[in-house]
């Protein structure tokens, strides 16, 4: 099976986060990773390349520094990777990035293509889709669960309230995946030795047509969102703010006497 | 029945396309529909709901009472259970037919299925999980969160009309407006081929064991938790608040605890009297399981976490220290 794995870097979990002076986006100087659920996109490609054979692609749409999440990926095991690379590429939206996508690949007639099902940063959930639509394929969304069948694939996909589906279709498809539908692996020494001779190819995104010029989304503000609730903020030392909330419990009659 | 009677062409609509599950439309279409009633009197345009599904889904009825201008519905045997090709293809054709300037879904699962290729082959964007609109110079621009609710995004679409637009689940609560008389429902004729897709039914995995929904108290626990061993602490300051343990989903998916204690939009929705989340950071899927609780106390060691717009009192700390110190307080005799 071939198997192709989108992978965003996206600023990590605990990065601090600032606007810049426009408003217009964040300060980049933060420590960067790669997005949660992609990782576990690339854990089950490299579990059906180990259960069934095959190959594994990673590809990244970003600046320089996302070349990472490619040399980690190659590290847990994947085969190769392309970076399409160009300054200000982190401001392109779904359609841009899996038009980014497609122009990278011509050819290569992947069974399976596995995104994440929503990016960290910009949690729109729409590359896989789009890129589906690109390329006039099937999909599927949320998945939980892949196990291949004779010219296609079945897939367990999530439901709202914790209910699931079983889903079959023909391949090559495009697969959404969700966080948590399997256990993520770490890099092994000798994986990250191996990956320094495994094939990273450059595409230079201007090259390929692409630029904010395609977004069909244009961000125009960012801004810290308004409170929903009248919040009282509990600061100082943690003996502090357990008298306060103590007080606020028992208040409602909860604690010690009841 | 079709009564266009006179074939004028109608000004565009703005479009609340509605989910219906077991013949019930969901709580989040009639979010959908206010939203629209709203959305279409700054855009000054009429509003309409849109169904599409089997041939005897009865819902037109109940969706006239609303004030609408009509309710489109588009019927089709393929539609009878849900797959993306046969409803993109289905929507589709109804958009074409009836030239709307904005269609709003709600940000469900089904919706985040499908919605991004229709966009997409109108040559737009959807505009994925927004919380508001307004007009500037005629043109709408939306909101959305971006960097996982720590950010709001104003963004506007390219292209023009028509606006692709799904809106967060809980975010539109006000109920829709009745209108004074029914609206008038008309199908629209929907042709889709049959799926490549084959559905089976839903289903759910296990027995709930615990139905969280009849707690009157909950002590959730996040990520910010570290590791299973550390539960032994949330464990203590559920028993001392008689409270219930329920999670966030990593924490679940991890197997800190079952599954049936996870809350969000993939898990349980709960309304206690009383929710202490530790180190949880308030994405939007969490949110929509608890924020209607009443009283909302959060301890989170990020001041910016979003845990913190929904909270009552927000604790800005590192949990190992604080629960412990709230668990010698509430020792103390009061
Ligand atoms: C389709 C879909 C459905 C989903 N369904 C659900 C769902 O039903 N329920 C759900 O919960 N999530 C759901 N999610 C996942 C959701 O988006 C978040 O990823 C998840 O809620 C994050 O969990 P968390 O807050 O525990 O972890 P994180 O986001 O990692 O947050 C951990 C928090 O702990 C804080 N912290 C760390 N250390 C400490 C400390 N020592 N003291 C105090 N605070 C600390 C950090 O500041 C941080 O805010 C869903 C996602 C998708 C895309
Ligand atoms: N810049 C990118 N490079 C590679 N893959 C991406 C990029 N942006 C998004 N994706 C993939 O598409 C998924 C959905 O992204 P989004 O539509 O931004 O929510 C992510 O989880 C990734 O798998």
């Amino acid at each position: 099976m071939k198997l192709l794995v989108c992978l965003k870097q996206v600023p990590a979990k605990d990065a601090p986060l600032k606007l810049n002076s426009a408003g217009s986006w964040i300060v980049e100087d933060v420590s960067y990773e790669v997005s949660e659920p992609d990782a576990y996109a690339l854990e089950e490609a490299l579990r059906q390349k180990e259960a069934h054979g095959g190959e594994v692609t990673v590809i990244t749409v970003g600046p320089q520094r996302a070349a990472q999440v490619l040399r980690e990926a190659l590290a847990k095991g994947a085969d190769k990777a392309i970076h399409v690379e160009g300054d200000g590429t982190q401001l392109l939206d779904s359609f841009a990035t899996a038009e980014a996508i497609t122009r990278a690949i011509p050819g290569q007639h992947f069974d399976l293509i596995l995104t994440g099902l929503q990016s960290d940063d910009s949690g729109a959930a729409q590359v896989g889709v789009i890129l589906a639509e690109l390329m006039g394929i099937p999909h599927a969304t949320i998945i939980m669960q892949i196990e291949p069948v004779p010219g296609g694939v079945r897939v367990k996909r999530e439901l709202e309230g914790g209910a699931f589906q079983y889903l079959e279709m023909p391949t090559p498809a495009v697969l959404t995946i969700q966080s948590g539908i399997n256990k993520l692996r770490y890099a092994t020494l000798m994986g990250i030795k191996q990956a320094k001779s495994k094939p990273l190819s450059k595409i230079n995104a201007e090259t390929d047509g692409i630029s904010v010029e395609l977004n069909r989304l244009v961000i125009e503000r960012l801004y810290v969102p308004g409170a929903q609730k009248k919040t009282e903020r509990i600061t100082g030392t943690a003996k502090d703010a357990a008298a306060r909330i103590a007080s606020v419990l028992k208040a409602q009659g909860i604690g010690a006497g009841e | 029945m079709t009564s266009d009677e006179n074939n004028a062409p109608q000004q565009g609509a703005v479009l609340a396309v509605v989910e219906h599950s077991d013949g019930k439309l969901t709580r989040a279409s009639l979010e959908v529909i206010a939203a629209a009633q709203k959305w279409a009197e700054a855009l000054q345009a009429p509003a309409e709901a849109v169904l599409v599904g089997a041939p005897d889904v009865e819902l037109g009825a109940e969706l006239s009472r609303y004030q609408l201008r009509a309710v489109l519905q588009g019927r089709h045997e393929a539609l009878r259970s849900y797959a993306y090709d046969v409803y993109t293809q289905a929507l589709q054709q109804l958009i074409t037919a009836t030239q709307p300037v904005l269609v709003l879904f709600p940000h469900s699962y089904r919706t985040r299925d499908f919605a991004p290729r229709l966009a997409t082959r109108a040559g737009r964007a959807l505009i994925s999980d927004v919380i508001a609109m307004r007009v500037e110079q005629g043109k709408p621009v939306f909101t959305r969160p971006i960097f996982q609710g720590k950010f709001a995004a104003d963004v506007a679409a390219t292209g023009g009309a028509p606006y692709f637009v799904s809106l967060q689940i809980g975010a539109f609560q006000e109920p829709p407006r009745l209108g004074e008389q029914p609206a008038p429902v008309r199908d629209v004729a929907v042709d889709p081929e049959p799926s490549r897709i084959k559905s089976e039914a839903p289903f759910h995995e296990a027995q709930q064991t615990v139905d969280l929904a009849q707690a009157a108290r909950i002590v959730a626990v996040g990520r910010g938790l570290k590791e299973a061993k550390y539960m032994e602490l949330a464990q203590q300051l559920a028993s001392v608040l008689h409270a219930e343990l329920g999670a966030s989903r990593p924490v679940c998916d991890s197997g800190w605890l079952p599954m049936d204690r996870q809350i969000g939009s993939s898990g349980q929705t709960v309304s206690p009297k009383l929710y202490v989340a530790l180190g949880i950071s308030g994405a939007i899927q969490h949110l929509v399981g608890m924020k209607s609780a009443r009283t909302i106390i959060a301890i989170n060691k990020d001041p910016e976490a979003p845990i913190f717009e929904v909270a009552d009192y927000g604790v800005v700390g590192n949990l190992f220290e604080v629960v412990p110190a709230l668990l010698e307080e509430l020792k103390k005799p009061s």
